[in-house]
């Protein structure tokens, strides 16, 4: 299965790995070595099953068949994090430093040298200064970590993971937050490992990094092992060829042509806002439901909360039917007809510690209140009706919302929006982390909305549901819109290649659509 | 399931035997019981309206404090605002005696400075914390000291007394009876249906739960957060200010040692009557049972010998320390069955 893999200088070796969570499968069969002292990409489309793959490698999920392979023996990772011990390190995106300790303090936490009872400052320091300085990072060891930057944080997690004896780095997008520069210095730093005979594992989505600093790939899709390749063989394009590539099946419901001449409910020109957002500008047609999409992290979420209020806009335009929209709350924005749908359900969607009426009316509250009080017959009414609508599903109507399933919870999420009876609808990732059958009804009623003369924007990381669903996709990148695309333009290749920034849209083309 | 009987289930509305919810009910009727049985004296007529008329005060400033403390904040400043406003309404009321004479409008001008001062010192709070993006601990903390020290200093470190005309008039305020209840008990109950109303029937009080039980998603479900939280504060400012109006005459003084402790036992009322310290879940009717069961408290140690009353403080904190822990135990293991 792995062609030219000879088994006895791989140092970690995933044979036929299977993951299921529940019912559902997430990785069928999946094999993957790594040798020593080599830099191995791993990449594929959010939800292939990268994430998993690296749980099981560093020991936080246990396969549900297949074993792994630690120098050549089977092993049984311990599944609390504990393969730390082995030489196997798993770097987090969202990074497990302490921030109110030093660096110092940090890289030592949980096995202190100590003597006579007390730290032994001196030595720790000198440690973690020659441990810097080979990693050629310029920190100091008494740096507070909240006061560094995160490239900065990241290195200092790798230092940690060093000073632990990490045989095996493995690390989620760990480009993602880094700019440029910091990315060229981050490269510098990762060679320097790989030549002390440190395995790198490294996702990430940015093609172009993928052939600078690997030295293989592995390409995972829908939770399926699709290749295995030298770097030096390949070439963005065909990895991102590889990526892509499946049919889309009936999830979705069959798209309607938008009239040529609709009005623009929408009309967005050289924003730049809070959050990276720099010269954005687009139109929205009624009826029409516009993708957008990007890697995580490329504005598309700043971009929106900008226009619906939750954000400031630093310049440019808006228009929201036909009118300046220029929102200071959600409060105004709500009142224009503009509603935005959170992709973070649990920490800005609902309120979990509550039942579902207040959830559901919470953001058009003001609509249900007659002479000054909060009419409970009409909550309890449009609760019926919300649930009727959107299918959703509950034991009784007093259920905790932290108690309901994510569909069913995004569910009652997409009913709360729409009691503020919006016309422009932002939802965003309007399907994470639910299941296949829910997302289908989520996909059919967002059509049907749209259908109804609804204006939708659909920000969403997932590939085939902006192909499927949209009628034109626009990509983003750093913060800028990259192009529009129509039509037959609409492929994963397509959208990749603008999202990697292989490919940039002519200026003049930008505004065409 | 059917949506038949999902509709039932909207309609029918049972109310379900909450343990939680009854909790307060059933620890105030056991504490009723203990003191009848230790002296049946405790059931005189005099004594009930006594006890009542005690629980008004704390009970008032609870109302305001389950606002603060159901959308998530904490204000700690309640007692020193009492005493400071207390000092001022009397130095007020001393020095408009001869312009206005002893009668009900100097009475009336007191009060109303009393009203002025609560709604300007508890946005003050609210502002400080809102806008000036200050935990409330912190701001409520230091105007606790500002307010405690200005009271001191107000009294160059004795006591105002009202002038001996005036307190005739204004006397009655505290101890005359409407309808056989004392007039103290009156205000604390229309303060507390407004509170419930306020809390449970209207957006407000619905915006203060959103607020506490999750910011971020008040703020994106269109909440104007930071004006709703300076709103509690201010209903706590007036709540302070009310309890002040009707304490005032009861004594007719105010010194630095006036309102001490009184922000422990509103929060302990609060707490008690099973409104959660973190915010998102406020119980009007709780925090009544709460300042009932501490009065009650301190009522049975005056009675009995059992324990000396001078430990009133220690039997308090200890109902506090319990109530809570009841409150984490069961939210503790609604979090663990979750996860």
């Amino acid at each position: 299965m792995l062609e030219g893999d000879r088994s006895d200088d791989l140092i970690l070796h995933a044979d036929r790995i299977c993951k299921s969570f529940g019912t559902i499968p997430v990785l069928f069969s999946v094999s993957m070595g790594v040798r020593v002292g080599e830099i191995h990409a791993l990449i594929g489309e959010n939800g292939a099953g990268k994430s998993t793959l690296m749980k099981i490698l560093s020991g936080y999920h246990a396969p549900t068949t297949g074993t792994i392979h630690l120098d050549g023996k089977p092993i049984e990772l311990p599944t609390d994090g504990q393969a730390e011990k082995l030489g196997i390190v798993l770097i987090h995106q969202e990074l497990s430093l302490a921030e109110q300790l030093t660096v110092e303090e940090n890289i030592f936490l949980g096995r202190e040298e100590s003597r006579y009872g007390f730290l032994n400052r001196t030595h720790m320091r000198a440690q973690v200064r020659a441990l810097l300085s080979e990693l050629g990072l310029d920190v100091a060891p008494d740096s507070r970590i909240s006061d560094l930057s995160i490239a900065q944080k990241q290195m200092v997690e790798i230092a940690k993971a060093i000073s632990r004896n990490a045989r095996i780095l493995i690390m989620d997008e760990p480009t993602a937050v880094l700019t440029p520069a910091e990315t060229a210095i981050f490269f510098r730093q990762i060679r320097s490992l790989k030549a002390q005979g440190v395995s790198i594992i490294f996702v990430s989505h940015k093609l172009d990094e993928v052939k600078e600093i690997s030295d293989r790939v592995t390409i995972l899709r829908d939770g399926q092992w699709i290749s295995t390749k030298d770097t030096a063989d390949m070439q963005p394009d065909s990895m991102a060829q590889l990526m892509v590539g499946r049919e889309l099946s009936d999830l979705y419901p069959p798209k309607t042509e938008p009239d040529v001449d609709v009005p623009k409910v929408l009309r967005v020109r050289n924003l730049t806002a809070q959050g990276g957002v720099a010269d954005v500008s687009f139109d929205l047609g009624k009826g029409e439901i516009l993708g957008f999409a990007g890697l995580v992290g490329s504005g598309r979420t700043a971009l929106f909360e900008a226009i619906c209020g939750l954000s400031d806009v630093h310049s440019g335009t808006i228009e929201v039917n036909g009118r300046a929209g220029q929102f200071a709350s959600v409060a105004q924005a709500r009142d224009a007809g503009l509603t935005y749908l959170t992709k973070d359900r649990k920490e800005k969607g609902l309120l979990l510690n509550m039942g579902m009426r207040p959830n559901l009316t919470l953001l058009a509250l003001p609509k249900f209140i007659r002479r000054h009080m909060i009419n409970q017959r009409a909550e309890d009414e449009a609760l019926v009706t919300a649930k009727r609508r959107f299918d959703i599903r509950a034991r009784d109507h007093r259920v905790n919302m932290r108690d309901l399933s994510g569909g069913n919870q995004q569910k009652l999420l997409l009913a709360k929006i729409m009691e503020s009876q919006p016309n422009i609808v932002v939802v965003d990732e309007p399907t994470r982390g639910i299941d296949v059958g829910t997302k289908q009804q989520i996909y059919h009623f967002i059509a049907a909305l749209a259908q109804d003369g609804m204006s939708i924007i659909l920000i969403s990381s997932e590939m085939p549901e902006v192909i499927g669903m949209c009628h034109r996709v626009a990509v983003m990148r750093e913060g800028r819109l990259m192009t529009v695309l129509s039509g037959d333009e609409i492929n994963e290749n397509e959208i990749v290649r603008y999202a990697a920034g292989l490919k940039e849209a002519r200026a003049d083309e930008r505004l065409s659509a | 399931m059917s949506d038949s009987a999902h509709d039932r289930g909207v309609q029918m509305k049972l109310p379900r035997f909450d343990i939680k919810t009854m909790g307060p009910a059933i620890a105030l009727i056991l504490l009723c019981i203990i003191g009848y049985a230790l002296n049946p004296a405790f059931a005189s007529e005099g004594n009930i309206t006594n006890l009542l008329t005690r629980s008004a005060f704390i009970g008032i400033i609870a109302v305001g404090a389950t606002f603060v403390i159901t959308s998530g904040g904490i204000d700690l400043s309640v007692g020193s605002m009492a005493a400071v406003i207390a000092g001022v309404m009397i130095i007020i009321m001393n020095n408009v005696v001869d312009t206005f004479g002893a009668g009900v409008t100097t009475v009336l001008i007191g009060c109303g400075c009393s009203v002025i001062l609560g709604l300007g010192a508890g946005w003050a709070n609210g502002f400080l914390t809102t806008k000036g993006k200050i935990e409330a601990f912190i701001v409520t903390l230091g105007t606790m000291g500002i307010y405690r020290s200005l009271v001191t200093y107000f009294a160059d470190g004795g006591t105002l007394s009202l002038d001996f005309s005036i307190r005739g008039t204004y006397r009655p305020v505290y101890y005359d009876s409407f309808f056989g209840l004392p007039i103290p008990v009156w205000v604390f109950i229309v303060v507390a249906i407004v509170g419930w109303i306020l809390l449970n029937r209207t957006a407000f009080g619905r915006y203060c739960m959103a607020i506490g039980s999750n910011e971020a998603v008040a703020r994106y479900s269109a909440i104007n957060v930071d004006r709703i939280k300076t709103w509690t504060y201010v209903i706590q400012g007036l709540c302070v200010s009310l309890a002040t109006i009707i304490y005032v005459p009861r004594l007719g003084s105010a010194s630095s040692s006036t309102g001490v402790l009184w922000e422990l036992e509103a929060i302990a009322a609060v707490i008690i009557g099973g409104t959660v310290l973190k915010g998102g879940y406020g119980r009007i009717g709780g925090t009544i049972l709460g300042a009932l069961i501490l009065t009650t408290i301190g009522n049975i140690l005056n009675f009995t010998d059992l324990i000396s009353n001078y430990l009133n403080g220690t039997m308090q904190g200890l109902i506090i320390i319990v109530a809570v822990w009841l409150q984490r135990g069961d939210w503790g293991r609604a979090r663990r069955a979750k996860t």
